[in-house]
């Protein structure tokens, strides 16, 4: 297919507009038997005029596979710790790093040390754990918000809000953002987590035991306990601060 | 993370000829799909070349007892190294199916995987994240489906910081989307269009290539014309969310135009547009300049580079652009039609002519626009005369019948628009075409030869004579029987002799 050589030349000028030759239509035109109508087409979704392309998008999402081999191995650099006090892990790779500190230290409560997965979490514990002014309000008023991005529903108690994310977002009765704020005792074993956290070592169905019944309808399940204040944290801050062990990782 | 360049096939065990014919029973196997409407991919993001040979690479079949014990070693080993290989090891027999079937059947599993998922240890985040992904490309159901308990821990993810851990949770929760309208009916309650709305503010282009996918996979379930696009869908609502704008923003042509990224979001919008469901919205974001720009850019990157890549990127937008043009609002938007510029008449012959060489199946496609661009524009019309496209455009006519309709159609949009444009079509090279395609035995293609013929006849009388003497009227009397054509045929016997 050959292209007039002033086409290029066209594209690579400024913008125009075609003066347009006058329109003059004889009403024969469209007379029978002719049918011609000029008119602007539209395809639906399923049309089978669409079939090449489609085939030709998914061929090319069903390939993408055979371009990953290429991928270049991680760059290894001379290892080096982290920098956050109290942290002792060491990396010899920029990624491992970089996943390391969001996931440990990116949102960390200023308060508790807990890490959460994103600033919308974070700000939401804050709020409700540590603000008194929070407490007061959320007496008179709904101020548990949803958790979902999106969803501005707000409630009067963090289990109606728990009830809330099950019912109307499906999400997990025992979903690990969401634990209610209640004072530990070393008796329920309970490591405190927004974050999941988990102190070494310690098996998944402890930590999901009291999770699972918390939000039971019968009655919310407060340990009240005065022998070990609040402040004092099971989790991997804490775990940290006190076990010697340096954990590394090596190449 | 996803290498641009197509063609660049790794050199594997197999030759050539069987990755061609492998190529062929893919391409059949999609055909089959589409026709049944259950077109569906997944895509997977492997890091370990799955075929290597040599010992230790070869991922084995893992069997019960083995799952179990890995998935311990990963949840209570004291060495972090030794709870970390543990899950590689999971990983790597997770790539079996016979693996997988053998994991979602073991009772905790589950469980145990997303407790890893959110535990943490960031490697071992990442390594429970990634057996995840394995398990939803699988094709099976119930095991895609068997990752249900995990979505609203990936969908809190995506509003983290770890770019890589990101781009895993959105392949992964877009090879689940396309999985089934069950597990859709839980992902949107859950909030995936609010969190993908807040993720797509990421800088990383890896990110956003996933999340493109993640998208186009949503937008192009059965049910997102009702439940998924609408804006009266509340907080499921794509077109009640700023995706649109943001969307439009990766599809500008300039500097910071990925290729990758362009190509999923182009598709979305594709996806959303056909649908038909509020389309003047999108021309009211600027969707028809924001394609328009992008349509002359492609023509220049068609003429600079030899990559086949770019019709990936060009058949979403001239599929876009097409549909726009079919709606009332491209009018009366501003009172000005957002789509004027002559520019785009050459990009399209440009890509017209990229397509006539490398991927003919594109080219009713790149016509389509063409019709909408001309039937109710004289401006665009004039174009194709002054910019003396009409011969290249007659080059096409030998590609295919449904090539050939399309371009005796452009054709006849020009010269429906009276005497001064058919004067610029006749005499030329158009008598002598139109009586090589009254030859054809496809009953369209000589249909529409005869509409041409009759508008030419009409405003330019001179041109029967000239037929006549060619034989003409012999190439008409072929059809005469035919019953489609009959009443043309007659008609246009009856002009030329009286003529």
């Amino acid at each position: 297919m050959q292209l007039p050589p002033a086409l290029c030349a066209r594209l690579a000028a400024g913008p125009g507009v075609a003066e347009p030759l006058p329109v003059e239509r004889d009403p024969a035109a469209g007379a029978a038997p002719f049918r011609f109508v000029a008119r602007p087409v539209r395809f639906p979704r399923e049309h089978e005029f669409f079939e090449d392309g489609d085939v030709q998008r998914h061929l090319y999402l069903q390939d993408v596979l055979m371009q990953v081999a290429d991928a270049p191995e991680k760059p290894r650099v001379p290892a080096f710790a982290c920098q956050v006090a109290g942290c002792c892990q060491v990396f010899d790779a920029l990624d491992d790093y970089e996943h390391h500190y969001h996931t440990l230290h990116g949102n960390v409560c200023s308060f508790c040390k807990r890490a959460f997965p994103s600033g919308h979490l974070l700000d939401a514990h804050i709020l409700e754990w540590h603000d008194s002014l929070f407490q007061i309000l959320s007496e008179r008023q709904d101020m548990y918000q949803c958790l979902v991005e999106g969803c501005t529903e707000k409630f009067k108690t963090s289990r109606d809000r728990k009830d809330h994310l099950v019912r109307i977002h499906l999400y997990p009765v025992d979903f690990r953002f969401d634990k209610p704020k209640k004072n530990r005792s070393p008796a329920s074993a309970e490591v405190p987590g927004d974050s999941g956290e988990r102190s070494e070592g310690e098996a998944m169905e402890i930590c999901s035991e009291p999770a699972a019944a918390s939000p039971a309808p019968a009655g919310e399940r407060r340990t009240y306990s005065h022998r070990i204040p609040s402040t004092i944290c099971f989790g991997q801050g804490a775990a940290r601060g006190f076990k010697s062990n340096k954990k590394t990782k090596q190449c | 993370m996803w290498s641009r360049r197509q063609g660049h096939l790794r050199p594997t065990v197999c030759g050539v000829e069987e990755l061609r014919r492998r190529r062929r029973e893919q391409e059949a196997a999609l055909r089959k799909a589409r026709r049944e409407q259950q077109l569906v991919s997944k895509r997977l993001l492997r890091e370990d070349a799955p075929e290597e040979a040599g010992e230790g690479c070869v991922a084995a079949i893992l069997g019960e007892a083995e799952v179990q014990q890995f998935l311990r070693q990963a949840q209570r080993g004291t060495e972090e190294k030794e709870r970390e290989g543990a899950l590689v090891s999971l990983r790597r027999g997770l790539q079996h199916p016979e693996t997988q079937q053998t994991f979602i059947q073991l009772e905790g599993s589950m469980r145990t995987l997303v407790g890893l998922l959110t535990s943490n240890q960031a490697l071992l985040q990442l390594e429970a994240a990634r057996c995840l992904h394995e398990l939803s490309h699988s094709e099976q159901s119930t095991i895609a489906e068997a990752c249900l308990p995990a979505t609203s821990y990936l969908l809190t993810y995506l509003s983290g910081h770890s770019s890589d851990f990101i781009e895993l949770c959105l392949y992964t929760l877009g090879n689940l989307i396309v999985e089934s309208e069950a597990v859709r009916r839980q992902l949107l309650p859950q909030g995936i269009v609010p969190a993908l709305a807040a993720c797509i503010q990421s800088p990383h282009v890896a990110v956003l290539e996933a999340l493109g996918y993640a998208l186009s996979q949503l937008l192009q379930a059965k049910e997102a014309p009702e439940k998924i696009i609408p804006p009266a869908s509340a907080s499921s609502s794509i077109l009640a969310s700023t995706l649109p704008q943001h969307m439009l923003q990766m599809l500008q042509p300039g500097p910071k135009l990925n290729p990758g990224v362009a190509v999923e979001f182009a598709w979305c919008l594709h996806y959303i547009i056909c649908s038909q469901v509020s389309n003047p919205l999108l021309i009211g974001h600027g969707a028809l300049s924001t394609l328009g720009l992008l349509l002359l850019d492609l023509a220049g990157a068609v003429q600079r580079t030899e990559d086949a890549g770019l019709e990936l990127l060009a058949c979403p937008v001239l599929r876009c652009l097409s549909n726009l043009l079919t709606e009332a609002a491209v009018e009366t938007v501003g009172g000005q039609m957002q789509l004027r510029d002559e520019r785009v008449v050459a990009a399209l012959f440009i890509l017209l002519q990229f397509f006539f060489q490398k991927q003919p199946s594109l080219l009713p496609e790149g016509l389509w626009l063409l019709n909408n661009l001309t039937a109710n524009s004289p401006s665009f019309c004039t174009s194709l005369l002054s910019l003396d496209l009409i011969e290249p455009l007659l080059q096409l006519l030998p590609v295919s019948n449904v090539v050939s309709v399309m371009v005796l159609t452009v054709l006849c949009n020009v010269a429906e628009k009276g005497p001064a444009y058919c004067q610029r079509l006749w005499p030329g090279p158009l008598l002598p075409t139109l009586l090589h395609t009254l030859a054809f035995s496809d009953t369209e293609v000589v249909g529409q030869s005869l509409e041409l013929l009759h508008l030419l006849f009409l405003y330019q009388p001179e041109a029967v004579q000239v037929f006549l003497q060619q034989s003409g009227l012999q190439a008409l009397e072929r059809h005469q029987e035919e019953a489609q054509l009959q009443d043309r045929v007659y008609a246009l016997r009856q002009t030329a002799l009286q003529g």
